[in-house]
């Protein structure tokens, strides 16, 4: 069975291959780099024939039918009607490919959903619109935006290769390791997917769920958000980095560096010129998509920040609701778990003298850091 | 004595209103099934022009004409339109054209119930469409109005949820009325194993929709309530699950997928044997198979749901069920072709669409077997291999069906043969533009270019300004089909009572255009 699979399979493979040289035309699925994924296109490639085996025969008789049997002719109606032997058998045949589908099937299904021992484990959470990925035990923490320039979404500006498939940071995994990934929502339902990898799972807010891969080549693999989550569910793409094992420990120590520049940063007092140099790239970060770049907002569906009544008017009710989210049931939701102190510092005080708000104020890390934990016990029941 | 004529003239025929006024009031099976009809045109062209839009934002990687939230907003209301406004109303209106007809029946069994089922949809299309214009825009959520998403959206979602009632409250009226009338109302000989399987195929399609609007209904009421009282069926911050949401939706979607194809296989199985001057091949296997694929459909529904992450064991049931389903669909396909099979076979426009929906209505099931199996589908789930799957099922399958249907019966109709040189041309733009949409999406789904974006990269452009090209195609060829409909009502060769050569069944005993009244006396079928 397995190598009849593997015949067929490797058959996919070169008609696959020599299709690439038409590059903007792919007829199958991308080239597998993991077991699941290889079985999956397997699997793919016997169903096809199956199915254009069984149309070729089926409709072989009904044009030979149409070519024969019409009035122009001269061909005379029979009048049968029926015939149950004709009938059991094609119930029966029918019948019988579909066991012989539905059993390697089932294997994979199994396989799919066997995510024991796994070398690390990742957890994964959908945003709107963006992800952020938690290294469980490496205490490596990051979000993961879309990087494509929005000139370039707007035409203004010629498209890279990796046009909506690149991202500021990447996730990375090591080579041929068993990664096992938790994989949630924090507001809508999002779906994380690597096609490369054969896997997609739907992050469900309130609910974890898991699926695994390993990946057995180096190489950057690309997938989108395949669950619609809003406005900029074609904007949220996912790329992954697998590298060698020396370089990913190379990478979670670069990783930590940073993490711990960034704490030093939380005890700091900054001016207000550097918090507003700082929170617009914040802003345009994870702002933008609603509010707009111009801080006008989308009428109807997401408030304006320029002269809104938030960003001009008391600090620590514009840091409250930066903290700790906007109405229930809107799609503002908390910063506290996604920002650190001095970034949502800064994005406030970007936010009060941009634009035409000319506040002249600043929040610091400290006012942040007693905001997360005064409101906290107040909000700690809707949150919950 | 004349006096005596007229008291008896004025109690047998009520005066007829006229104008609008005749419209509004009337009771007549075949006046209300031209109304459902001509709605579900007027609609295929509303939202075919949402079609046109979104393909035309996707000619080119960038956002050209629209912003993404308007983009959601247009593939949502499709979606939406198609399904209730176009094709489920369209179906019906054969119903009630022709189940009188083909059961020799006077009328449908409620004919007052039968005007308001009709009059609530266009009061529901306009909530929907009116939306557009409300603050925030139109629902955007996707058809399948999937929580949390759904929750967060504007006053416009709250209209959806009460146009959804409102169209499932008209589809639940019609169908009591179908099969009250199929029941009681066949005349005097016309067994159940007797009768056409146009009707067969919708009485059973009737008991789907009774079965599965209330649970719609139900979904969309839940939805209503956590948005804006308070509770948290679908919230798991209150105890809710938003997966339960698909499930509930699911349990009706997916007999709602039978509900807008059995109709289909019915007008199909009355066309085929006319055209092959040759009886039905199977008749009793077919409505057999029809009663199994209804059956089976209400345990197939979670595998629209094999990306949430559902355990091993249900994966594996939902999978053979949904697989289980080709047996009975297998049957029905090669019953058609048996029946074609040392035929005499003649090629006017209906048969040309009879046999157009029998191969790509095919290519649409191969996809969906393609689709059930789970591994297969977590690649394929959300990406547009499910968009080509779900087209050629309702395309090619039930709009083609539609459209062989209204070839096959507006002689009957209008009294009037159509322009077959036209209706030939239609056949044509319309075969070719719909394959140059659709089957290039297949390959697009399979290399990754996810469902319900308004931009994609660069790789996947060329198969994207095949399908919008195929779009314009299609889309305008049904403005020929609407110049075809309206000379044939103005004017045509006569028809004769027969039309067809090979018609058989009670329609083709009335005359062509058939009188307002119909067997007022019921025919005896031997």
């Amino acid at each position: 069975m397995k190598s009849m699979w593997q015949r067929v399979g490797a058959m996919g493979a070169v008609w696959a291959a020599s299709q690439s040289a038409l590059a903007n035309y792919a007829y199958n699925l991308q080239p597998p780099v993991s077991e699941v994924a290889r079985d999956v296109y397997h699997l793919h490639n016997v169903i096809m024939l199956v199915c254009v085996g069984i149309f070729i025969v089926v409709f072989g008789l009904m044009f030979y039918s149409l070519i024969k049997h019409r009035k122009s002719v001269g061909h005379k109606a029979a009048h049968f009607h029926e015939n149950t032997t004709v009938e059991i058998i094609w119930t029966i045949i029918p019948f019988i490919i579909l066991v012989g589908m539905a059993y390697p099937a089932a294997k994979i299904v199994i396989d799919m959903k066997n995510t024991s021992n796994p070398d690390m484990t990742v957890k994964i959470t959908g945003y709107q619109w963006k992800w952020g990925y938690d290294y469980l035990n490496e205490d490596v923490q990051f979000y993961s935006t879309l990087a494509t320039p929005r000139e370039q979404i707007n035409n203004t500006a010629p498209k890279d290769a990796n046009y909506l498939l690149e991202v500021d940071e990447p996730m990375v995994v090591p080579v041929g390791k068993r990664v096992r990934v938790l994989i949630t929502g924090n507001d809508v339902i999002h779906s994380w997917w690597v096609p490369a990898f054969g896997v997609k799972q739907d992050a469900i807010p309130g609910f974890i769920r898991d699926s695994w891969f390993t990946a057995d080549t180096i190489g950057t693999y690309r997938g989108q958000c395949a669950e619609l989550c809003g406005k900029d569910h074609g904007f949220m793409p996912i790329v992954v980095k697998v590298v060698s094992e020396a370089d990913y420990k190379a990478w979670v120590a670069q990783k930590k560096g940073t993490a711990r520049a960034m704490a030093a940063d939380n005890s700091k007092t900054f001016d207000v010129k550097e918090l507003v140099e700082r929170g617009e790239k914040v802003y345009q970060a994870n702002c933008a998509a609603c509010h707009q770049a111009n801080g006008m907002g989308l009428p109807g569906a997401f408030p304006a920040m320029n002269g809104s009544k938030v960003a001009t008017g008391p600090i620590a009710d514009h840091i409250n609701i930066v903290v700790h989210g906007g109405r229930p049931g809107t799609a503002m939701t908390g910063f506290a778990d996604r920002l650190s102190d001095v970034e949502i510092a800064a994005v406030v005080t970007y936010e009060r003298n941009a634009w035409d708000n000319k506040m002249g104020d600043a929040a610091q890390p400290a006012d942040i850091a007693a905001a997360r934990g005064g409101a906290a016990v107040a909000a700690a029941p809707a949150a919950q | 004595m004349s006096d005596a004529a007229h008291a008896h003239d004025a109690h047998g025929h009520h005066a007829q209103p006229t104008g609008i006024m005749r419209w509004l009031t009337t009771t007549n099976h075949k006046d209300i099934g031209s109304l459902y009809l001509w709605f579900s045109f007027f609609m295929l062209f509303v939202a075919g022009s949402m079609a046109l839009l979104i393909r035309s934002e996707l000619f080119e990687p960038g956002m050209q004409l629209m912003r993404p939230d308007f983009f959601n907003e247009l593939t949502t209301m499709h979606g939406l339109l198609m399904i209730f406004t176009v094709i489920m109303p369209a179906f019906t209106g054969f119903a009630n054209w022709q189940v009188p007809l083909m059961i020799g029946a006077p009328d449908m069994a409620f004919p007052r119930m039968n005007n308001w089922s009709f009059w609530l949809l266009p009061v529901a299309a306009i909530m929907l469409l009116g939306s557009f214009w409300l603050p925030g825009g139109a629902v955007a959520g996707g058809w399948t109005m999937y929580p949390p998403l759904f929750i967060q959206g504007g006053v416009s979602y709250d209209l959806t949820i009460l146009s959804v009632h409102i169209m499932g409250l008209s589809s639940i009226m019609g169908s009591i009325n179908i099969i009250t009338t199929i029941l009681n109302m066949r005349a005097p000989g016309l067994a159940l194993m007797k009768m056409p399987m146009f009707v067969w195929t919708w009485l059973i399609t009737a008991y789907l929709l009774i079965a599965t609007m209330p649970v719609l209904a139900g979904a969309v009421t839940m939805l209503l309530t956590d948005r804006n009282f308070g509770t948290h069926f679908f919230n798991a911050a209150g105890g809710g699950d938003p997966v339960m949401f698909q499930h509930i939706f699911w349990f009706f979607g997916h007999p709602e997928v039978y509900i807008l194809i059995l109709p289909a296989f019915g007008i199909i199985s009355q066309i085929i044997p006319t055209f092959s001057r040759k009886p039905l091949f199977g008749y009793a296997s077919m409505v057999y198979a029809t009663a199994s694929i209804a059956i089976l459909s209400f345990t197939v529904w979670a595998h629209h749901m094999f990306a949430v992450g559902m355990p091993v064991a249900a994966q594996l049931f939902f999978m053979f069920s949904t697989m289980l389903i080709a047996v009975p669909t297998g049957v029905k396909v090669f019953n058609w072709v048996a029946t074609m099979w040392k035929g005499s076979m003649t090629f006017e426009t209906p048969m040309l669409f009879a046999i157009a929906f029998v191969c790509l209505f095919t290519i649409g099931g191969f996809s969906g077997l393609v689709l059930a199996l789970a591994p297969v589908d977590i690649q394929l789930q959300d990406t547009y291999y499910v968009v080509a799957h779900f087209h050629y099922v309702l395309v090619s399958g039930a709009l083609f069906s539609i459209f062989a249907g209204i070839y096959y019966w507006l002689p009957k109709w209008t009294g009037h043969m159509y322009n077959e040189a036209l209706g030939k041309t239609h056949f044509w733009l319309s075969v070719i533009g719909m394959n140059t949409i659709f089957f290039p999406m297949h390959f697009l789904g399979l290399a990754g270019m996810p469902r319900r974006i308004p931009d994609y990269a660069l790789q996947f452009t060329g198969f994207n300004q095949i399908a919008t090209v195929g779009a314009f195609i299609f889309g305008f060829s049904q403005l020929l089909f609407l110049v075809l409909v309206l000379k044939t009502i103005k004017s045509g060769a006569k028809a004769t009572d027969q039309v067809w050569e090979g018609a058989e069944g009670l329609e083709w005993t009335v005359p062509s255009p058939a009188p307002y009244h119909t067997f007022e006396t019921a025919p005896v079928v031997k």
